[in-house]
């Protein structure tokens, strides 16, 4: 980070030139591959601009290296899946008593653990707390085991787990980001304030144990079976209720658009301008907490430590606070991403694309930048998806002087990979040559 | 009886797998620490220059078996092994030259080069895709056991049954010997003292006339020699699968962490505790215990800890040691 945050002199046009290209890019897809392909790079991308919003916060605000967003953006789209969903019927009745006492015992006795060893000492605490730890993990698993084979036993084919709350959609957005805070805020408590880089280490390490919970508790979100038909949050509409209704189909012909077509496209513009109203809150949001006292003093502690220190900062309390907020907003990311997508599926979850990628996003951005990771967020997620396309064909043509075989076809099977080199090189070179990314911090 | 059918149960499922894996663990911890003594980050990229590695040492051994070279009994992947070392580490120099260099020369932040070694990891991952794929790849050949069951059997006429494969005796005895050959390098070497001291203290190593570039270079090439014996030996045991050695990356540090970051002694350590903590905790003790009380039919299989959760064994060790004694069970340092 250090040396990397001189005030810019870069051209006020910088952004909106930005901008312009990449609305061109979107739209030359649109004229080439179809409306519908844009709408959905866009809508993932501005979902990817959230995420490295977030990530921004934690990177460009404080230098904190998160190395975990996929675990964030995990548990936040948990909960869409408890809260909005339908309730699986007699599941809570049978096994829900029984989890909740199951994780009441595991808290009660790690509070004991705590409280044991702050009040005694020597070797009399090593017994009691490993004591403690130990009956209180089989008094757990005592509890817990009955309750989830109960719970697996309803309906397994269809459900096999608790089910949700069947609330509105929209109301699990900010659960997902307050989920993510807590699990941010209890890695934060113990890898914040060590070394810089025991916080990746830590982050590494939740983000796999979050995505390993989502897939084997089969009874919190059927695991890897994925939950299906999670609904959309409110003004969005089915593609099949519009489709149904004739004051729509009409609308859609005196346009002179296919009906289906119509339905698709209505559906992904109505998550854009939900996707885009929550960005704007969030910039209106990062914007004026940077400019306020607190935004400077963020600054200072990232610019330098030592001198923050001694002015008078906590900022171990700072980074945690710093850290807890941008993975709430990945979490908020997450959240938003199982309700486009409808349905949850942990297996998809990959580190590369969710964690570094994002990484990726906010250093090609700009470090700091917010309206920079948005721009980062869109414009990577589309070099990304046709790196993906393109790949291939460059591939093919590069390989069309050799003679059918196998190497030929070692070579054309291996272009899916190219993306991950395409993004590895981006990342190395805007960090060498162009360390304060597209649109520098102000 | 039944005690010592316990015991076996217990070498046969925990120790004997446990040594295997702690010795792979110790060699990539190694390389972990060295990275982060000398050059001062936490290399991101570890995992995949051990997939990397892997990868090519697989490649030459097609390539000899193809020939008809093999090495009888043992696998032939070692004899391809210093053809592997040879190219990782100048596939380590060149990232050296072309990535890291400028950022030593700016001296850039720790977490600054952590976020390049997340660009190498990208190439890595590339190039290792390029090469060998994303399927899961056996190579080991030769004789697959020391001791199968059947010889078990017929030597202690013991009714629990115990296999010795060799490629874990080999995993072993390769660990050991790259072990020793390592600290006596960095003891008893003029080189090796060198990188100790560029280490213990940058600036004094400097004024007494120590070249950083020579230090750096060899520290490029330890770690690729570890990476790339390390990682054959996981594929050995296992199996080859580019993804996976990715995800060891976190016991990896974990070890090293554990052992207190920046000490040799204390990465070996670490591997120990991390590998035999996982197995232990993701192990069904059900026949030790039934071998034990004889009376007790458990229901279950009495698993601590599902196999899916063995990450959370590394992460959760390395929590408490983060919030106990932050500097490892060996002080490491911190930089």
């Amino acid at each position: 980070m250090s040396g990397t945050h001189q005030p810019s002199r870069s051209s006020s046009l910088r952004g909106p030139l930005f901008f312009a290209i990449l609305a061109a890019l979107l739209v030359i897809e649109g004229l080439t591959s179809g409306w519908n392909s844009t709408l959905g790079i866009l809508n993932m991308g501005l979902l990817s601009a959230i995420m490295a919003l977030g990530v921004n916060m934690q990177w460009g605000y404080a230098g904190l290296f998160n190395a975990g967003a996929m675990g964030f953006l995990a548990l936040g789209g948990l909960a869409p899946v408890l809260i909005s969903t339908a309730p699986t019927p007699g599941a809570f009745r049978a096994g829900g008593p029984g989890i909740l006492t199951a994780f009441a015992v595991a808290i009660i006795a790690v509070l004991l653990a705590i409280q044991a060893y702050r009040r005694t000492r020597g070797p009399v605490r090593a017994l009691l707390v490993t004591a403690i730890l130990i009956l209180g993990f089989f008094a757990f698993r005592w509890l817990f085991d009955p309750a989830v084979t109960v719970i697996e036993a309803i309906n397994p084919s269809a459900a096999g787990n608790l089910g949700g709350l069947g609330w509105p959609t929209l109301l699990s957005w900010p659960i997902g980001a307050l989920l993510a805070a807590g699990a941010a805020w209890l890695v934060g408590k113990t890898a914040l304030g060590l070394r810089s880089d025991y916080l990746a280490i830590a982050t590494l390490g939740i983000a796999e144990i979050l995505v390993a919970i989502l897939k084997n508790e089969q009874w919190l979100d059927r695991g890897v079976l994925n939950v299906n038909g999670i609904p959309r949050p409110w003004p969005v509409p089915y593609e099949i209720d519009l489709q149904s209704s004739a004051t729509f189909v009409e609308m859609a012909q005196n346009w002179g658009i296919d009906p289906t077509l119509a339905s698709t496209l209505t559906v992904k513009l109505a998550f854009l301008v939900l996707f885009v109203i929550v960005i704007l809150l969030l910039i209106w949001g990062t914007e004026l907490a940077l400019k306020s006292p607190w935004g400077r003093m963020m600054r200072a502690i990232r610019d330098n430590e030592i001198s923050a220190a001694a002015m008078g900062k906590n900022v171990t309390r700072r980074h945690l606070q710093i850290f807890v907020l941008g993975s709430a907003v990945i979490g908020l990311a997450g959240a938003m991403m199982i309700s486009l997508d409808g349905q949850m599926t942990p297996a998809s979850y990959n580190p590369l694309r969710y964690t570094f990628l994002i990484l990726v996003m906010v250093i090609v951005g700009g470090s700091g930048s917010n309206w920079g990771s948005v721009l980062g967020g869109i414009l990577v997620w589309y070099l990304w998806v046709k790196a993906g396309d393109w790949g291939p064909d460059i591939m093919g043509w590069a390989a069309s002087p050799f003679a059918d075989g196998p190497l030929k076809d070692h070579l054309l099977n291996s272009a899916a990979h190219m993306r991950m080199l395409v993004m590895g090189i981006i990342l190395l070179v805007v960090l060498r040559f162009s360390p304060r990314g597209l649109l520098p911090e102000k | 009886m039944d005690v010592i059918n316990a015991l076996v149960a217990l070498t046969n499922y925990v120790i004997i797998p446990a040594t295997a894996y702690g010795a792979q663990l110790a060699l990539g911890a190694l390389g972990v620490t060295l990275v982060y003594s000398i050059l001062r980050f936490s290399n991101f990229a570890h995992g995949d220059t051990m997939a990397l590695g892997t990868g090519i040492v697989i490649l030459i051994t097609w390539g000899f078996q193809s020939l008809g070279i093999t090495l009888g009994p043992l696998p032939t992947a070692l004899l391809a092994l210093p053809f592997g070392i040879v190219i990782t580490a100048a596939l380590l120099l060149g990232t050296d030259r072309t990535v890291y260099r400028f950022y030593r020369k700016v001296r850039a932040a720790p977490v600054v080069l952590v976020m390049v070694s997340v660009g190498v990891m990208f190439v890595m991952n590339a190039l290792t895709r390029f090469l060998i794929g994303v399927d899961q790849i056996n190579f080991d050949d030769g004789v697959r056991f020391v001791i199968s069951a059947r010889q078990w059997r017929d030597m202690t006429g013991l009714s629990e049954p115990l296999t010795l494969r060799s490629t874990q005796v080999i995993t072993v005895i390769t660990a050991v010997a790259v072990m020793v050959l390592l600290f006596w390098f960095l003891n008893r070497t003029r080189t090796g003292k060198s990188m100790r001291a560029f280490s213990d203290n940058e600036d004094l190593a400097l004024l007494s006339g120590i070249d950083p570039n020579r230090v750096v270079t060899v520290t490029w090439i330890i770690t690729g020699a570890l990476a790339t014996i390390a990682g054959t030996l996981y594929g050995l045991d296992k199996s080859f699968k580019a993804f996976t050695y990715f995800q060891l990356l976190l016991p990896i540090f974990a070890a090293a962490i554990v052992g207190g970051i920046g000490s040799p002694v204390g990465a070996i350590l670490g591997g120990f505790v991390i590998s035999f903590s996982e197995v232990g905790l993701t192990y069904a003790w059900k026949k030790v215990a039934t071998y034990l009380v004889p009376a007790w039919e458990p229901d279950g299989l009495v698993q601590l800890l599902s196999t899916d959760y063995k990450f959370a064994v590394s992460f959760t060790i390395l929590i408490l040691v983060l919030i106990f004694r932050p500097t490892g069970l060996l002080k490491g340092k911190i930089v």
